[in-house]
């Protein structure tokens, strides 16, 4: 089951690091970074059932009518 | 004839002579039990099991010639032992080139090798490299060594209709047209089947915008060695794939990526082609162009591979990527499963009903197949400008880290279906450990017989086998079916089968493993049996 509720340990430090991690890249290498990013994270997680809810979580967002943009 | 001494040349320029035969001047037209139409491997292989089971059988030809190139040059372990089971495996073995191993680049270096056949303790390696021709003429060479088996060459079907009684087909020769009638019709005749055109029956998938080009080449004094090289965006093919494959006579098969945009005719030319290979072995490397073929590919099957009387087997059936060699392995594959069934239907030892579990096992088999044939597809020519970053992402990171490397798809190569889902299954009730379940294929294992080391599937019977650890049952001889009582000294049948003293497994002919049992009875093994047949 895909963890949708607080888990980070640091909120802040991570995503400070995630900007971090993407200085001085050009567009199409923050592209790389963030596929071998995916790459690495889902092996991290590893079940397909998990990673199955992140995509569609993930795309159903991308493609609601109600987000911010 | 004996084909196995002739040379590639003399191979591919053998010439079958067309014959009149008695159908062409009956009254009326001749009735035939089975019609098996197109003699290339899976019509071959189709054809020979059925004669070798001791049925009447007719394979008509529409050529009289070997196929043209090395074209299908990747046959599968599966294969290998389905052909053993048809007496010409070991020719095919001893002519080709063994392999095991595959490694793969990513521009000029080596992301890793891959082992297709890990463990030891099987007769088979994982693959064989042999030219189609090779490979017909043994199949050729022992299908006229067959009584009941009737070639006919230069034979074309120009016309077919399936009744409920019967199937008429109407045939072409040089001596003009004649009709015959067949109980059973198999249409072994490729990708562009005249048997399908002719009963309107069409064929569902993709279409991939990709072209390829194939030039087998000969050097005299290669250092690669027998194995599987797959590049992605080599250095000398830049931004496209390339695969490298040795062929017996010191031929190398070297696929080329050419994307959309190439033009067929042009890229054929060995003006265009030479460049290229010289590209990838060295400016210093003599080498003679042999055969090449421009191709792009669809990955689809029919909705049905029966029709009443009428069945689709190999390509005629379905198509695939060539990535993977999942084409001629999984025709010989549908031959496999027909044969038996086919045969126990025309002794009237099971109901019609059987032969529609060829239909639904191997369309099961057809979905498996185009769906690891068009991952890899997707992987290696990817169509998005995500789908190339996501690629590109894994490649980069298989260098460096190991969990990369199972992303990397240059083609999964072909393995047999286990038939899970098959009616023919008896569902298990004891609990076993294992890859052996039911519809599985079975494993190779060495055996001691007699004193003697054998190899499990030689042992295996023309039909249903019962192979039990420990002494054989007394009821057993009773039932219709071999009965093997393995002696395993090295322990690997024990360890593959999980065995245990009393378990026994049955087979059946096409050595698909099909119900188990800790402690079997009669009654068990008889209605397993039953359930195989659609009894």
């Amino acid at each position: 089951m895909l963890i949708t509720n607080p888990n980070l340990d640091a909120p802040d430090a991570f995503y400070e690091a995630l900007i971090e991690a993407h200085r001085d890249l050009t567009p199409a290498q923050s592209h790389e970074l963030n596929a071998k990013l995916v790459l690495l994270l889902a092996n991290h997680v590893g079940a397909l059932g998990v990673l199955k809810q992140a995509l569609d979580a993930a795309r159903r967002n991308v493609l609601s009518p109600e987000k911010s943009s | 004839m004996n084909i196995g001494v002739l040379n590639g040349r003399e191979v591919q320029a053998l010439e079958f002579p067309y014959a009149r035969c008695a159908d062409q001047d009956a009254a009326e037209p001749a009735r035939h039990r089975v019609v098996v139409v197109g003699a290339g491997p899976v019509g071959l292989t189709l054809a020979i099991d059925l004669a070798q089971r001791g049925q009447r059988v007719l394979l008509l030809d529409n050529d009289h010639k070997l196929s043209t190139g090395s074209r299908a040059i990747c046959f599968a372990k599966r294969t290998l032992e389905i052909w053993d089971r048809l007496g010409c495996g070991d020719a095919m073995v001893a002519r080709g080139v063994r392999w095991n191993v595959g490694k793969v680049f990513f521009r000029d270096r080596l992301l890793y090798r891959f082992d297709l056949l890990p463990e030891s303790g099987h007769e088979r390696p994982a693959f064989i490299n042999l030219q189609q021709y090779y490979a017909e003429a043994g199949l050729v060479e022992r299908a006229m060594a067959l009584p009941t088996l009737e070639l006919r060459w230069r034979n074309s079907v120009v016309a077919c209709e399936a009744a409920e009684g019967g199937v008429s087909l109407g045939v072409e020769t040089p001596e003009g047209r004649y009709t015959l009638q067949a109980d059973h019709v198999v249409a072994c005749d490729g990708a562009r089947s005249a048997v399908r055109s002719l009963l309107q029956r069409e064929v569902q998938g993709r279409v991939f915008r990709d072209r390829f080009l194939i030039a087998d080449v000969k050097v005299e004094r290669a250092d690669f060695p027998s194995e599987r090289w797959f590049w992605f965006d080599p250095p000398f093919h830049r931004n496209q794939s390339a695969l490298l494959h040795r062929q017996p006579d010191n031929v190398w098969r070297i696929d080329f990526q050419l994307g959309w945009d190439a033009d067929p005719e042009e890229e054929k030319k060995p003006e265009r082609i030479i460049p290229r290979v010289k590209a990838m072995l060295g400016d210093d490397v003599p080498f003679e162009l042999e055969w090449a073929s421009v191709y792009s590919f669809a990955c689809e099957r029919m909705p049905a591979f029966r029709h009443g009387r009428v069945f689709f087997a190999g390509d005629a059936a379905h198509r695939v990527s060539p990535f993977g060699a999942r084409g001629a392995n999984s025709g010989v594959q549908d031959a496999d499963n027909l044969g038996w069934k086919l045969d126990l239907v025309l002794r009237g030892q099971a109901p019609d009903a059987l032969l529609d579990s060829y239909g639904l096992e191997r369309e099961a088999a057809a979905d498996e197949n185009l769906l690891n044939s068009t991952r890899s597809t997707d992987f290696i020519t990817p169509k998005s400008e995500v789908s190339r970053l996501f690629r590109d992402a894994v490649l980069d990171l298989a260098g460096e880290y190991p969990f990369a490397r199972a992303l990397v798809n240059s083609g999964r190569l072909s393995l047999p279906t286990t038939y899970e889902q098959s009616s023919l299954n008896t569902p298990d009730v004891d609990a076993f450990e294992g890859r052996m379940v039911p519809g599985a294929p079975a494993a190779d294992a060495p055996l001691q017989l007699a004193g003697r080391p054998a190899w499990l599937l030689r042992e295996l019977g023309a039909d249903f086998t019962l192979l039990v650890d420990g002494p054989a049952p007394g009821w057993a001889r009773d039932l219709p079916l071999k009965v093997l009582a393995a002696q395993d000294p090295e322990g690997l049948l024990a360890q593959r089968y999980d065995l245990k003293p009393g378990t026994a497994y049955l087979l059946r002919p096409d050595q698909h493993v099909c119900a188990r049992w800790r402690q079997p009875t009669f009654a068990a093994v008889q209605a397993a049996l039953a359930r195989a047949t659609a009894c």
